[in-house]
């Protein structure tokens, strides 16, 4: 890791400087496009105490799951969180907050934290729970809400391809929360398939320019499938 | 008789418009995918990321990377575009989609929708359903007109916390399409051998029936 070579080789290196009660951003969407090394090299690492902030919190042993198994989550900000009976228990029992968030107003959030902005309005979210306790007003007739930006001590991130200056493009629908995520944390480290010389991605062709990224990581995935579903050839 | 799943999707693909960019919500509203009337070509919107979701795969083809909104694996379509979850909401939250369906478990007079929470049970999440409904003009509703024990869900005020607030105006239940103006339910169509009295006695919210009323067809 030197000047803008974002090279790590140990998933220890892609996570120094994480430590107990910090906030992680983490891309997928279910168990599509998840860091699921640098998932497991959290639970490896024990920090405890962490919120996280990622659109669904992974399933019973895999994933973002994997981290309620030694209560590894202080409180998750997510979407959805439906497919996880560990994540309901330890709800039930109050050791873990939840802060259930609109999809695209989670989404908006971590792009507004990426781009320096510290609130937006919203209609998302108007005369519902979602809006308790916060400030709203009328625009052209229209009720919206604020909702501040969110940023994260780390970002874990999924990519596809990156090259030595942290340059990634995502493959197909493993993009999703990833780019976003990217960009809000202020120290993000991305997982990827392959790391290609210098030159190889086009300019074009980039998701994430290196600038947001801070560590890149050669990884191995299993690449779970959560819903299989085929139609006869 | 009611409508079954499949009717009501095929009642719900006739809103589909040539050149439309549609979001179709888990469960009835995914069905509608495979009632689009010949002839025409719509463009499917699923929120993960994907406009142009196509069929689903076959064992060869299947790909980890390539999933829709419900996590289940699909392909993309020709045309097809993928991006990330900032921009998909953007298509969504800027009013760029111009049909979204959905389901829900009640609606009321004034458009407000309750979809995605039951005090005392386990609360699992809204997902992107507070976006869509917030940010689409054009949103058709699909649930059944009444609870298994006949309770309506079509109300005069919403009993459980909303998804939205004053957002719809169109409802395909299993017994009739209606639509929401001035602060009420307005019956447009029956569906086949379902009387009008059954849609009023099952109704809760103000019910305005006009002469025109038509019978679907099939």
């Amino acid at each position: 890791m030197a000047g803008l070579d974002k090279r790590v080789a140990t998933y220890a290196e892609a996570l120094a400087g994480l430590t107990d009660n910090m906030t992680v951003l983490s891309g997928g969407f279910g168990l599509c496009g998840i860091p699921e090394n640098l998932i497991a090299e959290i639970k490896r690492m024990g920090v405890k105490g962490l919120t996280v902030v990622s659109n669904n919190c992974g399933v019973d042993g895999f994933g973002l799951g994997i981290l309620l198994e030694d209560r590894q989550i202080r409180k998750m900000v997510a979407s959805y969180v439906g497919e996880n009976a560990l994540f309901e228990r330890q709800l039930l029992s109050g050791e873990l907050e939840v802060e259930l968030t609109p999809q695209g107003t989670l989404a908006e959030k971590m792009r507004a934290g990426g781009a320096g902005i510290p609130a937006f309005y919203t209609a998302t979210g108007y005369g519902t729970p979602v809006a308790e306790g916060k400030e709203t007003r009328q625009f052209n007739g229209r009720h919206v809400i604020l909702e501040e930006a969110i940023t994260g001590d780390f970002a874990i991130v999924k990519g596809w391809k990156a090259d030595h200056f942290g340059n990634v493009v995502y493959r197909h629908t493993a993009q999703n929360f990833n780019p976003v995520v990217a960009t809000a944390g202020r120290i993000t480290v991305v997982e990827v398939e392959e790391i290609v010389e210098p030159g190889v991605l086009l300019p074009t062709e980039i998701h994430t320019p290196g600038i947001y990224v801070d560590r890149v990581i050669l990884g191995t995935f299993e690449k779970r499938i959560e819903q299989r579903t085929v139609r006869k050839a | 008789m009611a409508l079954s799943r499949e009717q009501m999707a095929q009642r719900v693909a006739r809103e589909l418009q040539d050149g439309f960019y549609v979001n179709l919500g888990i469960g009835i509203p995914t069905l509608v995918a495979n009632y689009v009337p010949d002839g025409i070509d719509v463009m499917l919107q699923s929120e993960n990321g994907l406009l142009g979701m196509g069929a689903f795969p076959t064992e060869e083809t299947i790909d980890a990377d390539m999933i829709n909104a419900g996590k289940q694996t699909v392909t993309a379509r020709k045309g097809a575009s993928i991006f990330s979850s900032a921009e998909s909401f953007a298509m969504i939250r800027g009013g760029h989609v111009d049909l979204t369906v959905l389901g829900a478990f009640e609606v009321d007079v004034e458009g407000n929708i309750a979809s995605w929470m039951i005090p005392g049970k386990l609360v699992k999440g809204m997902g992107g359903a507070m976006d869509l409904v917030a940010g689409a003009e054009n949103i058709i509703v699909t649930m059944t007109h009444a609870s298994k024990d006949g309770e309506s869900k079509l109300l005069s005020r919403c009993s459980l916390p909303l998804t939205g607030a004053g957002c719809i105006k169109k409802v395909l239940t299993d017994l009739a399409y209606l639509e929401i103006e001035n602060g009420a339910f307005v019956l447009r169509e029956t569906a086949p051998g379902v009387t009008v009295d059954e849609i009023i006695a099952k109704t809760a919210g103000k019910l305005i029936v006009p002469d025109d009323v038509v019978e679907m067809t099939f």
